[in-house]
């Protein structure tokens, strides 16, 4: 029986022919946010095999279409500024395939860029919240202050509901810190153990500052198109064959259930459209603004049960050479984190799949799953991604 | 107290929470309420974010409830709060049925001196002449 998911599925078969991150990312205060867009486009662009001109349709988040367009000197009939938080990249390779699919654009391109590290010396600030929205009445009289805040009352409570531990939320962090060793363009690159995790100073309880990802200066971008222009580019085509995305509140207190993600309605979805199993998948990319979000969003992708996250990344099974590779560039936790990282998994899946990884390499990857997550555990997109 | 002494964000109630601050100057804690699905809510609408009804009406909590989760706040994301760490925040579940943001005060800000599902009473603080916030103490089983 076919589902309404899988008929879905794109009626041409769309493909990521380009990705790459900006000319420099960690810590560059030389350079600032569209400077980071435009050489990741240009990057990505190039090793599509396309050019500028090529692009109809663009992507992005946080800064608008409006301003990177010009920036870039492009003229595009079709764009898209959603933003949801870090997922929102991710979330755009499902909007790019549906516009690529209905004919609406043969290219489109999504860019990032964000000076998160850097944005503190130039005195940048945030744009202020209305002050009669919910989080501004709501929330922020009893110092909710940012993800670290948020994302450790839902980590808590996992910890109550299910007994997960600080070593297991370290293991994460000495894992994905394992897969950097392996990554040149990671910032954090020296050995850390499970010790070091715990001994480092409390951030918010119950985080530690090594279960905190970092905050980095970097662009990324990447490029889509039909399987028929696909033919002309550089390289084999990456396929987008599952995609689902999901939001389920912005305030925490509307939050449906404090111990899993929006990862529980998107993975399914595009599990189902891809029709693969859990089994299939050769390499991993979730979103680790804190261990905890990767733990709980295998959970809520369906690696492991609810509650059983902590002991599924136990052992070091997610480092080089275990049996779940996860998050193979170092990961928001010691690559690169400049606010909003979806980005930067679809360039690591990109990678995998087209065996680029270097030393970090997984072998013989042919299928990905990709997963972002934005706001307070608010907004997720799921991916499938594979090669022939 | 005068606003020029309180240096942390304070609420400024909108016109569909207005209800809710004028409880809490008065010490009292009220939480909307649908009378078509029978079912309180949070956060204040001119409408039930469960069924959509516009049917509603305010109804004054008891002010008791559980923490369903807390954190330690170690670091100030304000400057205000920077002589006040750590400060505890709390997801409280109030006994009408509601899960509001808060801070857990009068209890230690150590982890071995709070649960989650510690039962918990509401208290009012007069942060200024306009705003008192509704903040959770411990309280025994």
């Amino acid at each position: 029986m076919t589902t309404d998911r899988e008929k879905a599925g794109w009626l041409k078969r769309i493909a990521i022919v380009g990705a790459d991150e900006s000319d420099e990312i960690g810590m560059v205060p030389h350079k600032g946010v569209l400077q980071h867009h435009s050489e990741a486009a240009l990057n990505a662009l190039d090793d599509a095999g396309l050019s500028l001109a090529d692009v109809d349709g663009l992507f992005t988040a946080g800064s608008s279409t409006l301003q990177v367009a010009e920036y870039l000197g492009i003229h595009p009939t079709y764009t898209d500024s959603t933003s949801v938080g870090g997922s929102s990249f991710v979330i755009h390779v499902e909007h790019a395939a549906a516009a690529i699919a209905a004919g609406l654009i043969d290219v489109a391109l999504i860019t990032h860029g964000e000076t998160g590290y850097s944005n503190r010396f130039r005195k940048v600030s945030r744009a202020p919240m209305d002050p009669w929205f919910p989080a501004a009445q709501f929330e922020m009289p009893y110092h909710a202050g940012g993800p670290p805040s948020t994302y450790a009352l839902a980590c808590m409570r996992h910890m109550h509901q299910y007994g997960t531990t600080h070593e297991q939320l370290a293991e994460i962090a000495v894992a994905t810190r394992k897969w950097a060793m392996l990554n040149p363009k990671a910032l954090m690159r020296d050995p850390l153990t499970i010790d070091d995790v715990l001994s480092s100073r409390w951030i918010t309880y119950p985080f530690h500052l090594l279960d905190c990802c970092l905050v980095t200066d970097a662009g990324g971008a990447i490029a889509l198109t039909s399987a028929e222009r696909a033919k002309d580019c550089k390289k084999p085509p990456v396929w987008v064959l599952g995609s689902g995305e999901a939001h389920t509140h912005w305030t925490l207190a509307n939050m449906p259930d404090l111990t899993t993600t929006p990862a529980s309605i998107s993975g399914p979805l595009a599990f189902e459209m891809a029709g693969v199993r859990h089994d299939d998948i050769d390499v991993v990319e979730v979103y680790d603004s804190f261990t905890y979000t990767a733990l709980v969003t295998l959970e809520a992708l369906g690696f492991c049960k609810p509650g059983e996250g902590g002991a599924f990344v136990s052992g070091q099974r997610t480092a080089p050479g275990g049996d779940f590779p996860l998050n193979t560039n170092g990961g928001g936790l010691s690559y690169t984190h400049p606010g909003m990282y979806g980005m930067f998994l679809l360039i690591e899946a990109m990678r995998q799949l087209r065996g680029e990884g270097g030393e970090r390499q997984v072998p013989n990857a042919k299928l990905a799953c990709v997963n972002g997550t934005g706001g307070a555990l608010s907004s997720t997109g799921t991916l499938i991604l594979g090669v022939d | 107290m005068s606003d020029q002494k309180y240096p942390r964000p304070l609420p400024t109630p909108s016109p569909e929470a207005q209800r809710f601050w004028e409880g809490t100057k008065k010490h009292e804690l009220w939480i909307p309420y649908c009378r078509s699905c029978e079912t309180s809510y949070w956060y204040p609408r001119d409408f039930c974010p469960h069924c959509g009804s516009r049917e509603v009406e305010w109804r004054q909590s008891e002010g008791k409830g559980r923490v369903h989760t807390f954190a330690i706040q170690y670091r100030a994301f304000h400057p205000g709060w920077a002589d006040e760490v750590p400060y505890v925040t709390a997801l409280i579940d109030l006994d009408e049925g509601v899960r509001i943001f808060s801070n857990l005060v009068e209890v230690e800000a150590d982890p071995k001196a709070i649960r989650c599902e510690m039962p918990v009473e509401v208290v009012f603080e007069d942060v200024t002449d306009e705003i008192t916030l509704a903040k959770f103490r411990p309280v025994s089983e």
